[in-house]
């Protein structure tokens, strides 16, 4: 689905079970911009295609038992995502908040946890 | 609170006070949480008491506050390192030299201020980064290409400022030789430009290089003279084709003939992208699939030149491989690879093979196609691979450090070099990563370039600092010297440079003294140390 489909489908599904629009546009708009940060940061090692280290390498860890690519993942939390951002892990460098601000991060978390809302 | 050290707690959070008014509360970090984000993460001091630490950062978003901080550090007398993108990993990354400096992160300065593409240049600021560049190239569909070094996301202003290097052609992948003009706050807050930047309302700022009169660029290059806020560069045209193919030979002393004839095609700018001498016969091609069962037992029973060479010959599997790659017009390239051809097919039983070959533009999913993405002037992270989890590396490592010293451009240095260290390596117990191979980077020489993993064991990577140091004397006695290195490394390695009892080294320290007289910016950066610290040189 696109991701203009994907925001209107969101918002037509909030209010037939009487959630706030409001709330839920704030949602919406908290997916793009997390989608904007995971293509500026993340996308380069853990999109599609053969020269993505990361995602060969999680190709490697987890042999498809689980995605290894990040924006398929179902079973990513905010902390778990906020973890590794800001520790990093292996080859993998931490985010300073110049790179990734709190408020991206949470952006960010937001796309990469869109599914299991 | 961190404190940088000899300074009073009481001074420091005054200065502090003083940093958030310049730039907001929010742009000084202080928190142990925070300053853990400008440790080197590919540190080889990883958890040992010479771990290099941050007292603070402060980030400001223009010049004008940059010259603020250094007039505030100044007045209290505070050491200041500057990053750009703090990506400079395998070099220290955000880390400073000097641990418990206060690191001046200019990522948010991230502006792109100008690119003219009929004159194929560009004026940025040093938080940008080459993907950000790309990504404004592509959007504005511009007909220009950038030369990337490995990691896209380093800044084009601290990769020339390191003197890195990229894929293309000559006269781009010398980041530090394409550059075009820069602006430099110095360290008591002065503003200077460069070039014909010092004249106001210049036309020409990032088009001539040199200005009138002393050309003090370099001062600002693997040193701490000024912290740099804008870069003029020069940028290649969008070219309409793009081909490379592999020049194979089969006997050891194919290898003499062969470097001497790329050296000549590189010069005449034939052949003008970097490549590398690979041997699939000795080590594997760089990313090649593991070696056939006979070729793996060849290598492990290591026999003399003959049987090799025989071996080469009856399997197809060359001694030496060159890949050379062509920029220009599709009949242009095929006219350089049809002439290269002539030229190497000089050397006895020598083929060759078809490569790639694209016309550009190229669209978004061709782009996404490309595994070699940096001859075609298209940032990725894809080196990143190496040391990384790999279905024949399980187990990544915590990141790389590098050894690259500069030999002579011919067959005799590379054996030379290669016999040394490979003797030395025996000698010590060692086996360093790495393609003992030379690369092309600069159009005179080759780089050899040896590499070490990171470890989270502070007993491996003592011993493996304790290697690269005695790498840097063993070079040193061969008279190769190193490019560009870590903060660990910075002062063994400028110790090599030795000529007239250092001289050169008095030289920079006299400049030091006059341009910073309080010591105050990145002290020890490339073995420059502020005359209150030299004695605490390594």
């Amino acid at each position: 689905m696109s991701k203009v489909g994907y925001c209107s489908a969101a918002l037509l599904l909030g209010v037939a079970l009487g959630m706030p629009v409001r709330a839920l546009a704030a949602d919406a708009a908290s997916v793009q911009k997390g989608k904007q940060v995971f293509q500026i940061w993340c996308e380069a090692c853990h999109g599609s295609g053969a020269d993505r280290p990361g995602t060969l390498g999680l190709e490697v860890k987890y042999s498809g038992k689980i995605p290894a690519r990040l924006e398929d993942r179902k079973d990513l939390t905010p902390d778990f995502i906020k973890l590794y951002v800001r520790n990093g892990f292996a080859m993998m460098a931490p985010f300073r908040k110049t790179e990734i601000s709190d408020a991206e991060l949470g952006a960010l978390t937001a796309y990469l946890t869109r599914t299991q809302k | 609170m961190r404190t940088p050290p000899g300074l009073a707690p009481e001074s420091f959070a005054t200065a502090l006070r003083e940093f958030e008014g310049v730039v907001g509360k929010d742009w000084v970090f202080t928190s142990d949480d925070d300053l853990h984000l400008y440790q080197d993460a590919y540190s080889p001091f990883w958890g040992e008491p010479d771990e290099r630490k941050a007292s603070a950062a402060v980030a400001p978003h223009s010049t004008e506050e940059v010259q603020a901080i250094m007039r505030i550090a100044n007045a209290h007398k505070i050491p200041i390192y500057p990053i750009s993108t703090g990506r400079n990993l395998g070099y220290g990354g955000a880390a400073p030299v000097y641990s418990g400096s206060v690191v001046l992160d200019l990522k948010r300065m991230n502006r792109i201020l100008e690119v003219n593409e009929r004159n194929a240049t560009c004026l940025v600021e040093p938080g940008v980064s080459y993907f950000d560049l790309y990504r404004h190239i592509r959007a504005n569909k511009l007909k220009l290409w950038i030369d990337c070094p490995d990691p896209g996301w380093g800044s084009l202003i601290g990769n020339a400022l390191e003197r890195g290097n990229g894929y293309t052609l000559a006269p781009y992948r010398d980041h530090w030789g394409a550059h075009a003009g820069m602006e430099v706050v110095l360290p008591d807050g002065d503003l200077v430009r460069t070039g014909m930047g010092a004249m106001p309302g210049a036309k020409t700022w990032q088009q001539f290089k040199y200005g009138y009169g002393p050309h003090l660029d370099g001062l600002f290059s693997q040193s701490n003279f000024g912290v740099v806020t804008k870069m003029g560069f020069w940028m290649m045209p969008e070219p309409e084709a793009f081909r490379s193919g592999t020049v194979m030979v089969y006997r050891y002393d194919d290898l003499f003939k062969l470097v001497d004839i790329l050296a000549y095609l590189e010069n005449l700018k034939v052949m003008s992208a970097t490549t590398r001498v690979e041997s699939p016969l000795l080590f594997g091609a760089f990313k090649a699939p593991p070696p056939s069962p006979e070729l793996a037992a060849l290598r492990a029973r290591n026999p003399g030149r003959e049987e090799y060479e025989a071996f080469a010959a009856n399997n197809n599997v060359p001694y030496w491989s060159v890949i050379l790659r062509f920029y220009g017009s599709p009949k242009l390239t095929a006219a350089h690879w049809e002439y290269a051809q002539e030229k190497f097919g000089t050397i006895a039983g020598a083929k060759f093979k078809d490569g790639d070959f694209y016309e550009f533009p190229l669209s978004d999913a061709a782009v996404n196609r490309i595994m070699d993405k940096a001859p075609l002037g298209i940032p990725s992270l894809e080196a990143f691979s190496m040391g990384g989890r790999t279905p024949t590396n399980p187990t990544p490592s915590n990141g790389h450090m590098w050894f690259s010293p500069i030999i002579p451009m011919s067959g005799e240095a590379v054996q030379e070099c290669e016999r040394v260290f490979r003797e030395a390596f025996a000698q010590w117990g060692v086996n360093p990563l790495g393609l003992p191979l030379p690369q092309l980077y600069h159009e005179r020489t080759f780089f050899q370039i040896y590499g070490f993993p990171i470890s989270h064991d502070a007993e491996t990577n003592r011993k493996n600092r304790e290697t690269f140091k005695r790498m840097i004397a063993l070079a040193a006695e061969h008279g190769w010297g190193e490019y560009r290195t870590a903060p660990a490394f910075m002062d063994a390695c400028a110790d090599t440079y030795s000529f007239n009892n250092h001289a050169l080294r008095r030289l920079q320290e006299k400049l030091k003294d006059a341009v910073d007289p309080n010591g105050i910016l990145s002290a020890g950066r490339y073995g420059i140390w502020p005359e209150h610290l030299r004695k605490t040189r390594s």
